[in-house]
């Protein structure tokens, strides 16, 4: 294929995914914008907010891009069983998730605490990291694999889904299982 | 490359980059913390950062996960003249040039769906979404590539390496740029 062919090709295919995780950034800008209350309560949480977002994308995406890959190289089919190395992919996923998690809560908590800034309690932003962490890896892990097989058997590549789809709606569920995560904790606490 | 597909040997390959990336989220998380004040003058703007950031990344990583795909493929040379390279790359400048503009409208818009009376022109938030995308596309292809060659040098996974660097590096560089740009603009 000539340059212009590839490009013509990569653009055609990665549009529609890049317009609904557009859509969905913008959702999840309103939704940042709606959790100022939350933020606010637990001191130090808007620094993590990067860090625990990316997360999700980084640990699904890299789950997308694996079961892509093995699609692609014949190492797993698409379907919906319990396969060995799609379930070890997935667990392994939520376990690094969740260690993700923990480790930013903890990181801000120490950064901004040396900084002499206003943070909440170790154990209430980890614990609130933890909460949405596992709601988000629940959710992100049945869709990265729903998304990829689904996109697979209908003759899309599953690369150019997998990237728009995880980090949208790793935002989005994201924010939300935050916000479920302060008030499960500060309700709890 | 690793081909094992356990949770152990995952976790090996994918754990310490994952962490090394978090910590720099975190810093990403501060640079955001400092401009708190100027995000809550503006809600457009404040509307704008995850959907910039996420497009950004989304972008990169679009373009590492197929370059990552042209590699297992082994179609890929890392080579200015190399189709798969070159192709790819024009892709993602093109799409930044075309998608930004209608970001920056979609902010406006959703800043004001929100009841929040639009605090700026939406030509102005038009003008920071672009100047934004067009400079995080550069920057997100010459991340993509280095990272991807120093995956293929290192002998790592891409898939484990790349998709994550870039990511994150995006959010970080949107961060930073999207607020320079306002700087600028604003």
């Amino acid at each position: 294929m000539s340059i212009r062919d590839v490009a013509a090709d990569a653009y055609r295919e990665a549009v529609p995914a890049l317009v609904a995780s557009t859509l969905g950034g913008l959702f999840a800008g309103v939704v940042l914008g709606g959790m100022r209350a939350e933020l606010r309560l637990v001191p130090g949480l808007l620094v993590c907010v990067p860090a625990l977002l990316a997360t999700r994308g980084n640990v699904y995406g890299s789950l997308g891009a694996r079961l892509a890959t093995g699609l692609h190289q014949g190492l797993i089919e698409a379907e919906f069983e319990a396969d060995d190395r799609l379930v070890a992919a997935g667990a392994a996923a939520m376990a690094n998730g969740l260690v993700a998690s923990a480790f930013a809560a903890a990181l801000a908590f120490c950064v901004l605490l040396a900084l002499g800034r206003t943070v909440a309690g170790l154990g209430t932003l980890v614990a609130v990291a933890l909460v949405a962490g596992l709601l988000s890896g629940i959710v992100l892990t049945g869709a990265v694999v729903a998304v990829v097989f689904v996109g697979f058997r209908r003759g899309y590549n599953p690369d150019a889904l997998v990237g728009p789809l995880v980090t949208t709606i790793g935002d989005v569920f994201g924010l939300a299982f935050l916000v479920v995560g302060v008030e499960v904790v500060l309700g709890v606490a | 490359m690793p081909e094992e597909w356990t949770v152990s040997a995952i976790t090996r390959a994918t754990l310490p980059v994952l962490l090394g990336l978090t910590a720099v989220e975190i810093g990403s998380g501060l640079v955001l913390g400092t401009f708190e004040a100027t995000l809550y003058r503006y809600p457009s703007l404040l509307v704008l950062v995850p959907v910039t950031i996420g497009t950004a990344g989304n972008l990169g990583s679009i373009l590492a996960s197929r370059l990552s795909t042209a590699m297992h493929l082994g179609t890929l040379s890392f080579a200015p003249t190399d189709d798969d390279l070159a192709g790819n790359a024009l892709a993602t400048v093109t799409l930044a040039l075309t998608l930004f503009p209608v970001v920056g409208a979609g902010a406006w818009a959703a800043t004001g769906l929100t009841g929040t009376h639009p605090d700026l022109p939406v030509w102005t938030v038009v003008a920071v979404s672009f100047a934004s995308g067009a400079a995080l596309a550069l920057l997100a292809v010459g991340v993509t590539i280095t990272a991807t060659y120093a995956a293929y040098r290192l002998r790592l996974d891409p898939d484990d390496v790349v998709i994550p660097v870039v990511t994150n590096v995006c959010d970080v560089l949107g961060v930073v740029v999207l607020f320079a740009v306002v700087q600028v603009l604003v």
